[in-house]
């Protein structure tokens, strides 16, 4: 919402600077966004007069001119205008200032040889039009001295304020101003509306089908108008706030809307056809419209119709068939009241927006319908002549008075601040209000208010949000942790992969609908959750996993030259639109090379294998409290994984985490050209520690040394490490602590079919020493276990 | 007497002219050994007369001990002489790269919503979760949205399929616009008094230079008997204070309009600008202009909400807030573009990234 200084003073009597105007505003509520104050930005460039034109020694086009000016006293200036002539009155632009046209500032200078200071200017150069033929030539009424500002009438500093839904009434000028004077900074000027008083009958009629749209329309007659350009000082005002003057009669509405925040209308009287009826539209009816658009009605609109058929959208947009023109002479005035819930949809169905709709949608003062149609006539009359009609009325007006029921002593209790009782009722009268004992009664134009909240809202906003005393909130002395245990299982798992190198990301939670189908969202997954209106279609359906994404993210590095990217996110998948569906996951990827050439490492940069992606998945679930290392293991990872390089950590039937290789098919399929492996950590899954108390297991330290024993089988190339190292393990549970695998070979002396697989297990002797007997009878066990239950050799 | 004197010389030099470590045992062997000299000499002790052995015998065991001490220091100047000499040879070029370790970073936005855990938790407020596919009552209606109302045109809602399995305004799916959803969730779920902040995902239909589709809030709740205004300042200036660092950091409250809240304000902060263009956070010194920047929305839960939640208006309020984390993220630590929070560039996260072992907390600086 726009408006200028001068036209808040037509209504508001003040000495308030334009700061503390401007201050005010933002502590009542109505933020100020901006103020543009041309006087002040054309503050150096005031009236000269050109004494003396000569033409340059050195240049025909140039003219040396002597300027008086009032501040800077007489001065030299090169001036390459064919109009400067001796005489006239310009605008001088001193040294130091800066001209906006030319993006330049002024300084002394010398053309062909000549001393030039400062210039005087076109209007092309102080961007007021395109008009570059010469330099400003002014009336020579204007005295030496006169600021630039003052002689274009730019010296009204034009206000913006960031308008809240709820204030439909500061939608309007006045309605600023009132509250300005409720907060102390001056007195609101007193609405003068004569009624225009007639012996005319209104000629035609006007009917309301649609009274749950439109509860009241009055309109009036005026015969023998003149609709010529609006007076110069309506011109300037519409122009200060950036609309267009174009007619008498359309200019009178737009500056009452403006002012009051009334909107009106105004028929051809001479292009209606019959009289006028107020319907709903059925959908499909065609209306050209005063904005130059056609638009195909949407179903259910306050439509104004006459014997031609739909002829303005009510409180939207006017049609052009009925449209005033400087031919106009008889007008038909409307002033309305449409149901702000109708305005809002029909507007946003039909993507209309307009001055009229703004105010109707957020609710216009139905008690000013009449009083805007007088206020309308008078200046009707006022500017283009004619006679008036009496009003005609039909419905009338909507009920809207509501008393609530108000303690004074709740404003203390909600904000926290004793307001005297007195002071409380001044407020709101000075609000408009009417307070009867505790009984309190908004006006009409604030449809915003209903309970005693609102109210006490109105006097914290006026008395100032900064008399609130702060009072800080305090926890208890013995903290509560404020984390959820799926808040520390985020927390944990992105700190676990980050020390791991993965970096975190955030990406979208859409994806492309080929994208949730290769990562395991089914037909009805994809239907429940795509989309209706996305923002394009590579982001139209809720992720089932985050691993695209991030497989992407690694494309798009690799792209820019950074390949190898190693990223991890943790963050919601869905699986349906329930509040259960979603999930957190912490997923990663890693691709390319596992890390850079190292001097130190010829293995550095091997390539990412499944093992690394089991890794970050078995360090995240540890981080969390879970079981990684020792956790089960199975083969049956989803789909979106190479079928033999992918696993699956999980507690029963409870998955812990996913890993693998990223399916060939699917990088394939997205182009993508390097290995990437991934893994998906299910945080929601990780079960819960059962006991409560903080104490760890008592810790017992044999004395005895441990020893190493080690292995070689010669085993089926299927046998799983896991059988291996059970089966041996199985030897003696009590003595065996560790068994890990240390190499894996396959080729020559090695038969087809078969690997040679080494172990080293790790024998804990408790409580006495063993013996190189029973050292021997341990590794005879492991040796016939393994046998038994994989098959295996021990290699010669 | 005479003839240990001299065999003292005698070993001395020998000792002293072993110029290595095997010559060195050579000598030991030849002196205290089995068969060494001195040993030798220990062995005539027992056929002397008592007196005799009593003078002699002292004089050989101080004359062992003597040569013994000579040849460990000999021993340990020949050893030093051996280390000297290899680790001459043993010269690295320390300027080649160090082994590689793993270098992950925490993305911005974790690293501060930890740290708002953090100042809230500290405040006595504790986490609530909700999701992020809302229904039309918890992310509109319940927070006092009428139907129709510009409000809920002024957030670009995505919308999903209706849900079948649900009626009237749970079954119109869509994305939380704002985490104020998650208030409501939580009063549903149990009685007041309510102290929490939740945080999360947030969507609007918006994408340009400052606007992405999906975006993150912060929002708190604070519900008891006694909780007014003055607290909603007090809680809200400790926290931006908090969160940047700042004591004397200018804060503002002024009057706003959100549906869910009566009074509602907006906070802002003070900050001046700098001659390049950018911004300092901070009171302005004497002769500059205080500018304001928005960075949060507030106010009294609007007593619409607490009825909507099964809660008496005329027994419980108090207040709630809402922040976007991207903005303070942006305004802590000098990221210009929104957009980049979500482009995954590793070297944006290497750049404005948090080291894994750097987890905020209230203690640490």
């Amino acid at each position: 919402m726009k408006f200028t200084l001068s036209w808040l003073k037509r209504h508001l009597d003040t000495d308030a600077s334009l700061k503390e105007i401007s201050d005010t505003l933002t502590a009542i509520g109505l933020e100020v966004e901006e103020i543009t104050d041309q006087g002040r930005d054309f503050a150096p460039f005031t009236v000269a007069k050109v004494e003396k034109a000569e033409k340059h020694p050195d240049a025909d086009k140039l003219r040396v001119c002597t300027v008086k000016t009032a501040d800077h006293g007489t001065v030299q200036v090169v001036c390459g205008a064919p109009n400067a002539k001796t005489g006239m009155k310009a605008i001088f632009a001193p040294d130091g200032s800066y001209i906006p046209g030319l993006d330049v500032t002024l300084k002394a200078t010398k053309i062909r040889g000549v001393e030039s200071n400062g210039m005087l200017v076109s209007e092309k150069e102080m961007c007021l039009s395109d008009e570059h033929n010469g330099i400003i030539e002014l009336d020579d009424k204007y005295e030496i001295g006169t600021p630039m500002a003052e002689v274009f009438g730019l010296d009204d500093p034009v206000i913006e304020i960031a308008l809240t839904p709820n204030r439909a009434d500061c939608a309007g000028i006045y309605g600023i101003a009132r509250d300005l004077a409720a907060a102390g900074l001056g007195t609101l000027k007193p609405l003068d509306i004569k009624p225009v008083k007639s012996a005319r009958e209104f000629p035609a009629k006007i009917t309301i089908d649609d009274k749950d749209g439109c509860p009241m329309f009055v309109g009036r007659y005026v015969k023998g108008v003149k609709n010529g350009p609006s007076p110069e000082w309506l011109q300037k005002q519409l122009k200060a706030i950036g609309l267009r003057p174009i007619s008498a009669l359309v200019d009178i509405t737009n500056f009452i809307t403006m002012d009051q925040a009334r909107p009106l209308h105004a028929y051809d009287a001479k292009k209606l056809q019959g009289d006028v009826r107020v319907g709903t539209s059925k959908g499909g009816e065609e209306l050209e419209a005063l904005n130059d658009k056609t638009y195909e009605l949407v179903e259910g609109a306050v439509t104004i119709n006459d014997d031609s058929g739909v002829i303005g959208l009510g409180g939207v947009v006017g049609g052009a068939s009925t449209g005033c023109d400087e031919n106009t002479e008889n007008v038909l005035l409307e002033a309305a009241y449409f149901a702000p819930e109708r305005i809002a949809r029909t507007g946003r169905d039909q993507g209309v927006e307009s001055d009229a709709r703004y105010r109707f949608e957020r609710g216009a003062d139905p008690e000013f319908v009449v009083a805007g149609m007088e206020l309308f006539t008078n200046m009707v009359l006022e500017i283009c002549g004619g006679e008036a009609s009496e009003v005609f009325v039909a419905g009338g007006v909507p009920e809207w008075k509501r008393t609530i029921e108000y303690d004074p002593a709740y404003c203390k209790q909600l904000i926290g601040i004793d307001v005297p009782k007195d002071r409380q009722i001044e407020i709101l009268k000075s609000l408009g209000f009417e307070v009867k004992a505790s009984k309190i009664t908004p006006p009409s134009w604030r449809g915003d208010v209903f309970g005693k909240a609102d109210i006490t809202e109105e006097i914290a906003r006026i008395v100032g949000f900064d008399k609130i005393p702060a009072l800080s909130v305090e926890g208890p002395v013995i903290p509560t942790p404020a984390d959820t245990i799926l808040g520390s299982a985020m927390r944990k798992a992105r700190a676990a992969l980050a020390a791991r190198g993965l970096h975190e990301c955030v990406t979208w939670s859409f994806l492309a609908k080929d994208q949730a189908q290769a990562f395991g969202a089914n037909d009805n997954q994809i239907a429940a959750l795509t989309l209706q209106n996305p923002i394009s279609s590579e982001m139209d359906v809720m992720r089932p996993s985050i691993l695209p994404n991030l497989i992407e993210a690694a494309e798009r590095n690799e792209a820019r030259g950074f390949a190898g990217a190693a990223l991890c996110e943790v963050g919601p998948v869905y699986g349906g639109v329930k509040p259960d569906d979603q999930r957190i996951v912490a997923a990663g990827i890693r691709s390319g090379s596992n890390a850079a050439r190292h001097w130190a490492d010829e293995n550095a940069a091997r390539s990412v294998d499944l093992y690394d992606a089991k890794a970050d998945a078995i360090a995240a679930l540890e981080a969390c409290g879970a079981p990684g290392a020792n956790a089960q293991i199975s083969a049956d990872a989803p789909e979106y994984y190479h079928p033999g390089r992918s696993g699956v950590l999980r507690l029963g039937k409870n998955v812990l985490a996913t890993f693998g290789e990223i399916h060939p098919s699917i990088l394939d399929e997205m182009g993508i050209k390097f290995p990437v492996v991934g893994f998906e950590i299910m945080l929601d899954n990780i079960p819960q520690a059962k006991k409560k108390g903080t104490e760890k297991s008592m810790l017992k330290l044999e004395p005895l040394q441990p020893l190493t024993r080690d292995f070689a089988f010669l085993v089926d190339e299927n046998v799983s490490a896991n059988d291996l190292l059970r089966a041996a393990t199985a030897a003696d549970k009590a003595l065996i602590t560790d068994a890990s695998i240390f190499d894996i070979y396959q080729g020559k002396g090695v038969e087809d079919g078969e690997k040679s697989v080494a172990l080293s297990i790790t024998i804990q002797p408790k409580g006495e020493s063993l013996t190189d007997k029973d050292l021997e009878a341990l590794s005879e066990k492991v040796t016939t276990l393994v046998m038994e239950k994989t098959g295996g050799v021990l290699r010669g | 007497m005479t003839d240990i004197n001299a065999l003292k010389t005698e070993l001395t030099s020998e000792i002293e002219g072993a110029g290595d470590l095997q010559t060195l045992d050579e000598v030991r062997v030849a002196v205290l050994g089995k068969k060494g000299r001195i040993t030798a000499l220990m062995k005539t002790l027992g056929s002397m007369d008592p007196e005799e052995r009593k003078t002699t015998g002292a004089a050989l065991n101080a004359l062992k001990d003597e040569i013994a001490d000579l040849i460990k220091s000999q021993e340990r100047a020949l050893k030093k002489q051996d280390m000297d000499q290899r680790l001459s040879t043993e010269g690295e070029d320390i300027t080649l790269s160090a082994r590689q370790a793993p270098h992950g970073k925490i993305h911005p936005i974790s690293q501060t919503m930890e740290e708002m855990v953090g100042i809230f938790g500290s405040m006595g407020f504790t986490v609530a979760e909700g999701p992020d596919i809302e229904d039309d009552f918890h992310n509109f209606t319940a927070l006092n949205f009428s139907p129709g109302h510009p409000a809920r045109e002024m957030q670009d809602t995505f919308f999903l399929p209706e849900d079948d399995g649900e009626e009237g305004e749970y079954a119109k799916k869509l994305l939380r616009t704002h985490t104020s959803s998650v208030q409501i969730r939580h009063m549903e779920s149990g009685e007041p008094p309510y102290k929490i902040v939740c945080f999360g995902r947030t969507y609007r239909s918006d994408y340009d230079m400052t606007h992405t589709p999906m975006f993150h809030q912060m929002e708190g709740l604070f519900i008891d008997k006694d909780v007014n205004m003055g607290h909603l300042k007090g809680c809200l200036t400790d926290f931006v204070r908090a969160y940047f660092k700042l004591d004397d950091l200018p804060v503002r409250f002024r009057p706003s309009f959100f549906p869910f809240v009566e009074p509602g304000a907006e906070v802002d902060i003070g900050y001046t600008k700098k001659p390049d263009g950018g911004i300092k956070l901070g009171k302005a010194p004497d002769g500059q202009e205080q500018q304001w920047m928005e960075v949060l929305g507030a106010g009294m839960v609007h007593p619409n909400v607490l009825k909507n939640c099964g809660v008496d208006p005329d027994e419980y309020q108090g207040f709630a807030f809402g922040m976007g984390i991207e903005r303070l993220t942006m305004l802590k630590y000098g990221i210009p573009d929104l957009r980049t929070f979500f482009e995954c560039d590793t070297r944006w996260l290497e750049h404005y990234g948090f080291d894994p072992l750097d987890r905020p907390n209230t203690t640490t600086r």
